[in-house]
């Protein structure tokens, strides 16, 4: 009697006869594996560029004050330098001479890269009906999430950043 | 004028240990203190009742539109966020009503003049307090949306009942 026992062949294919070499392949390939990891570590990692132009900054800063604690989703390291950030959030009211400044900025960001429109202003210029006044952040750069609010609280843009993140892990790479 | 000049450093400051010490206590310190994070997504602020979120609107006990197109809140809104069209109401008491009633929530500033001004009381300003979207479009709300968030409120003003 041998020691040896056999596992039942179940299923229609049990040895996967039909089965053709891409799609074995398909299930093996470790490259989609891999962007599910890079796209978690993105999203946990997140590396805010605060632009903060006007009242809307001190909510912002709030957000990364122990009360709401945006470290618990990895977000809490600001970067002044545009360089090394991956979000731009841009809280406040952006005026036509900031404009190009703010473009400059996104434009030195590495990519991939995001950006929340936080507050009435910078999503659609808020109540500043004004010949000085950039009429939404969207004119220049492509914005993923927009909070309404002036300004919003700081729960506010926590659901944001969680709304960015979950925008990052279904992203199409 | 003698400025004064800083004192030369004593030891104590000079050889920068105690000073650094001082800091990790007072680090340490807070380890022990009660903690203030308030746990967004799972625990929530508890929203006093002054507090201005997003703007409603909001249909009385009957199932009616408590809006009848004044267009004060239009007239009133800073950031001019609300858009109303009006509508003759022909089976109906009361003579006019919003055809659409849109409020763009990424405009609006919560100031909360369109509930002081309303004379109907048809607008409130809500606890919500949350709101994100993708584009800018579907954060203007229509009339449908603003009624489905304001539900009913229930009013002992029964003018147009018997009219």
């Amino acid at each position: 009697m041998s020691a040896w026992v056999l596992p039942e062949p179940v299923g229609a294919d049990p040895y996967q006869v039909g089965k053709s070499d891409e799609d074995a392949l398909k299930d093996s390939l470790f490259t989609t594996r891999l962007d599910e990891l890079v796209s978690w570590s993105r999203k946990n990692s997140l590396w805010p560029m605060p632009m903060g132009l006007a009242c809307c900054a001190i909510e912002l800063m709030a957000m990364v004050g122990p009360r709401f604690d945006v470290a618990r989703f990895g977000a809490e390291a600001l970067r002044f330098s545009p360089r090394q950030a991956d979000l731009m959030i841009v809280a406040g009211t952006v005026s036509k001479k900031m404009a190009p400044a703010l473009k400059k900025i996104y434009d030195q960001m590495p990519e991939p890269k995001w950006v929340i429109a936080m507050g009435a202003c910078a999503s659609s210029g808020g109540m500043f009906h004004s010949y000085s006044t950039v009429q939404g952040v969207d004119e220049i750069v492509p914005v993923d999430i927009y909070i309404p609010g002036c300004p919003p609280r700081p729960e506010a843009l926590i659901a944001g950043i969680l709304e960015i993140q979950k925008k990052i892990a279904s992203e199409k790479r | 004028m003698l400025v004064q000049r800083p004192r030369s450093l004593s030891l104590g400051e000079r050889v920068y240990l105690p000073g650094i010490l001082k800091g990790m206590w007072l680090t340490f310190k807070h380890m022990l203190r009660p903690k203030v994070t308030l746990r967004y997504p799972e625990e929530k602020w508890k929203v006093p009742d002054y507090y201005r979120g997003l703007p409603v609107l909001v249909s009385d006990q009957n199932g009616r539109t408590k809006c009848v197109a004044c267009f004060l809140c239009q007239w009133v809104c800073p950031p001019r966020a609300i858009t109303i069209q009006a509508q003759e109401l022909a089976s109906s008491n009361v003579e006019k009503g919003p055809h659409e009633f849109e409020i763009n929530m990424l405009r609006c500033i919560m100031c909360g003049y369109c509930e002081e001004v309303c004379p109907e009381e048809a607008i409130f300003m809500s606890k919500n307090y949350e709101l994100t979207g993708k584009s800018r479009q579907e954060l203007i709300f229509n009339k449908d949306r603003l009624l489905k968030l304001g539900g009913t409120r229930f009013d002992t003003i029964r003018k147009w009942d018997h009219k």
